[in-house]
């Protein structure tokens, strides 16, 4: 079995399988990706992206699509808000 | 960097192009948006994928390699012009790549997306796209022993719900919204198509508990305790009731994506990109394959492909003619057997979320003059998913087409735009971000 | 044939305003919009409700109406957006910062609120600006505002005073009289063209189109306080004859930034060209590079309505049409957001000869006909 990739999801460590989408990483730690304008969370909805729901703060950027992109080792990822 | 043909979307159809078309002496790139080629379809497809059961896909992409063509992927086109230029943006950890593409001949193969129509309550965390949760959980999110429903309309549901269950999820029901009177002449064809009879046996054997209702759709999600999904109201128009459940997972059947066609100003017939025979769209020399073509599914995506490709490389294509043909009439057939029910367009509420982007309900879109001007007073569609789930929702809503597609054709970063001039004659640029 | 006192061709904010204006007087007012209402001009531009300095008529003018915002702001809907945000002209240098000095007592002596940052100043105000900057001059009571619901909220003041609204093209208007693309004739004392850069209905309008850009991106909230604007916008806006570009930034409401801006003169293609979006935001940069991160959601380009002497045309149409019914509100360039209110204003003490808050003789149209610049030389 391949080694897990430790990652940081609002702050807590998260162990996930090589191969998996921050996206999914967020929903298997039960974060919303966003908080929406008017204040709810909202998490990936197209899981192609194309919907932007999925947008995260990704190592200090905001409004990156994580759906699209794949878990790295010691990545930080944010609920946008 | 240059191509003679340049393919946009490494789903079934950009493959089919791009083979042909390097098989047949032509210097071919394919961009892709997606971090592994095969589209939504093929979804994780690759020629060493040990669990890649699908015979089609493995021989369409080794042959692919063979062919020559290169592939590059997590490329998102952010601009083009019919006159030969496409831009490019590459996410990844270390920084943003921008790269220039010029080509010959365009293939444009972008395949399509989910439609979502709102209902109350779909904007809650578990809550989503059929073919959404099925990416999702290719993507590594696990659904095990979660109870879902999985409903909307079109082939896909199906198929979604044999894949979920393969991963361990308990799905507890199948809702089409179609009726039984409007599927049976549809299933039917598809004696024609024996392929397809054998993906239906394996959904079969998957799903052989699970009641899969036609005639029936979602009408509310409803949270439980905290703001997630807890049960779905489900009606047959007649008779409503609830079904608990962990997940909903809901979309109706597909439109094509278009905006890059739109922008090059391609001509269109109704949603789709107007193609003639070989594939060709109204600009002479860009060509248009698969879904955004019209709506017809993986076999016709392969046969418009490779008529493209061939096309592109100046070869004829006319044995590939009948089968095109027949594609295009199951694709028909499709279309009339999963056309949507007039009472979906009365399911959002006042306050339901039409533009999940920008927190638009339903109620502040009526009484405009039309989409621009709602655009203008509510910015619906404004946000960064640039009207590409709310556009098609209100078309049904509303009545209103889409309008004008602007720069960037994704949200790009600021500096993707400082991207030297097309006229100094660059080949691949980096643009590193600083630290 | 339906009769009104006043017939206003354009319900982009000028028409609009100018509408609600003459609702107030008790008239009858028809509003004629052949597009989507707010969908040029008004929808094009920025929504900085600012005070210029390009020229005396022009300080008198943008302080007149900004004063017209001011005075209204708390009774906006939420739409509106309207935020007292301040405009900072920021001085890259010290020559700049010393016509920061020269600037401010020119605001001084008209009443305008204006104090002067130093380095370390502006650098507090604004800590996404680039270090070494030599400061810049605040103006506290500049306000930012989205013009296509501020145009709204004028013209559904308007109707709820009684004005009716015609959803057509307006194909002639002279003499009285206006013809409507679905067949109507409307009839009226006053016809008051607020058309922008569409010049159709009176080609003798001395406006030339005068094309910009625009960049708007996604939510960053607390990235900036002010709009900002390089000291050298003005010298930029003054050209007249190369395509320039200046730093200027505006903070929405949403957390959004817009961007700008650019100048083009003789160039009316709609679409965004890439050389300039590039010129512009390799000159933001200079101003704030950490802005090369932002996600971009949309680029778009308009048309600036401009004249020869950069001041609006407001008042009747004497000297361009022989036409004694027939009124401008036009000409605006870049402050028709500014410049609305008082316009309206205006147009309206005209119309009743009434006496004006400011001097309005140096915005009558007549001072661009042929005759009065042969004088004038």
């Amino acid at each position: 079995m391949p080694k897990l990739l430790s990652i940081l999801i609002n702050n807590v460590t998260c162990q996930v399988a090589p191969g998996t989408t921050v996206a999914a990483a967020m929903l298997l730690a039960q974060q919303p990706s966003r908080i929406s304008v008017d204040g709810d969370p909202r998490v990936a909805l197209c899981g192609m992206g194309i919907c932007f729901e999925c947008r995260a703060v990704v190592n200090g950027t905001s409004h990156r699509r994580t759906c699209q992109m794949l878990c790295e080792d010691n990545m930080t990822v944010e609920t946008n808000s | 960097m240059r191509a003679e043909v340049l393919v946009i979307g490494a789903g079934p159809a950009g493959i089919a192009a791009a083979t042909a078309a390097a098989e047949n002496g032509c210097k071919v790139i394919v961009l892709d948006d997606n971090v592994t080629a095969g589209g939504q379809i093929w979804r994780g497809a690759t020629v060493d994928s040990a669990n890649t059961q699908d015979v089609a896909k493995q021989r369409a992409m080794e042959r692919l390699q063979r062919s020559g063509a290169q592939v590059l992927n997590g490329r998102s086109v952010f601009s083009a012009d019919a006159s030969g230029t496409v831009q490019t943006l590459q996410e990844t950890a270390s920084g943003n790549v921008v790269e220039q593409f010029h080509f010959e001949k365009l293939v444009l193969a972008t395949g399509a997306r989910e439609r979502f129509l709102p209902f109350p309550g779909w904007t809650l965390p578990g809550v989503f796209g059929a073919g959404g949760l099925q990416a999702l959980v290719k993507g590594g999110y696990s659904v095990a022993g979660k109870k879902i429903v999985v409903a909307g309309t079109g082939p896909l549901l199906l198929a979604v719900a044999t894949h979920l269950a393969e991963d361990g999820a308990v799905i507890s029901s199948v809702l089409e919204q179609a009726t039984l009177a409007q599927l049976a002449p549809f299933a039917a064809s598809l004696w024609t198509h024996p392929a397809k009879l054998v993906q239906g046996a394996r959904f079969r054997v998957k799903l052989w508990k699970t009641p899969y209702r036609a005639g029936c759709w979602v009408i509310e999600a409803i949270a439980g305790s905290g703001q997630t999904l807890a049960s779905v109201r489900v009606t047959d128009g007649t008779r409503t009731w609830t079904e608990p459940c962990d997940l909903l997972a809901c979309g109706y059947h597909l439109v094509p994506n278009t905006e890059i066609a739109a922008f090059l100003g391609c001509a269109f017939r109704e949603s789709f990109v107007q193609v003639d025979s070989a594939q060709r769209t109204s600009l002479p020399n860009v060509f248009c394959a698969g879904e955004p073509a019209g709506i017809a599914g993986l076999e016709a995506a392969l046969v418009q492909g490779e008529i493209a490709g061939l096309a592109c490389a100046g070869r004829s294509h006319a044995s590939l003619q009948r089968r095109s043909a027949a594609e295009r009439a199951f694709g028909d057939r499709m279309e009339k057997a999963f056309a949507l029910r007039a009472e979906l367009r009365s399911l959002p509420r006042p306050d339901t979320i039409v533009c999940r982007c920008e927190d638009v309900p339903f109620a502040r879109l009526q009484g405009h003059q039309g989409w621009t001007d709602a655009k203008l007073q509510t910015r619906c569609g404004m946000g960064p998913c640039q009207g590409r789930i709310c556009g098609p929702a209100i078309e049904q809503l509303l009545g209103w087409r889409p309008v004008s597609i602007r720069q960037p054709l994704f949200p790009v970063p600021l500096q993707a735009f400082c991207f030297p001039d097309a006229s100094e004659n660059n080949t691949t640029e980096l643009i590193k971000e600083k630290a | 044939m339906k009769c009104f006192d006043v017939l206003i061709i354009g319900a982009g904010i000028v028409g609009s305003a100018v509408a609600r204006e003459c609702a107030l007087l008790g008239w009858r007012v028809g509003v004629i919009e052949g597009g989507t209402p707010a969908g040029a001009a008004t929808a094009a531009g920025m929504g900085h409700v600012v005070v210029m300095d390009d020229s005396a008529a022009q300080l008198a003018l943008t302080a007149f109406s900004r004063s017209l915002w001011r005075a209204e702001s708390t009774k906006f809907p939420k739409s509106v957006e309207y935020e007292g945000r301040g405009t900072i002209w920021v001085a890259a240098d010290e020559e700049e910062m010393a016509e920061v000095g020269t600037r401010q007592k020119v605001y001084e002596e008209a009443g305008i609120a204006a104090s002067l940052l130093t380095a370390a100043e502006l650098a507090k105000q604004e800590p996404n600006l680039r270090h070494g900057l030599a400061g810049g001059l605040l103006v506290p009571d500049d306000g930012v505002v989205y013009p296509p619901a501020a145009a709204a909220f004028y013209l559904a003041e308007a109707k709820r005073l009684g004005a009716e609204v015609f959803y057509a093209r307006a194909l002639s208007a002279s003499h009285k009289q206006v013809r409507l693309s679905d067949g109507t004739e409307l009839t009226a004392d006053r016809i008051v063209l607020a058309v922008g850069t569409e010049c159709d209905l009176l080609p003798a309008l001395p406006i030339q189109k005068r094309k910009g850009h625009l960049i708007i991106t996604d939510r960053y909230p607390n990235f900036l306080h002010h709009q900002l604007v390089e000291l050298g916008y003005l010298k930029s806006a003054h050209k007249v004859t190369d395509d320039s570009v200046a730093f200027n930034i505006q903070p929405r409401q949403t957390g959004q930034l817009l961007l700008g801006s650019s100048r083009q003169y003789g160039n009316e293609q709609p679409e965004a060209e890439a050389e300039m979006l590039r010129r512009m935001i390799d000159r933001a940069k200079q101003y704030m590079p950490a802005l090369e991160k932002l996600s971009v959601l949309r680029v778009w380009t308009g048309f600036r309505a401009a004249t020869a002497d950069k001041l609006p045309l407001i008042g009747p149409a004497a000297g361009l049409s022989e036409d004694s019914s027939l009124w401008l509100a036009a000409g605006f360039e870049g402050l028709g957001i500014t410049n609305a209110p008082g316009a309206a204003r205006l147009l309206v003490d005209g119309m009743l000869g009434r006496e004006s808050a400011i001097d309005a003789t140096s915005y009558l149209p007549i001072r661009l006909t042929e005759p009065a610049r042969l004088a004038h030389a």
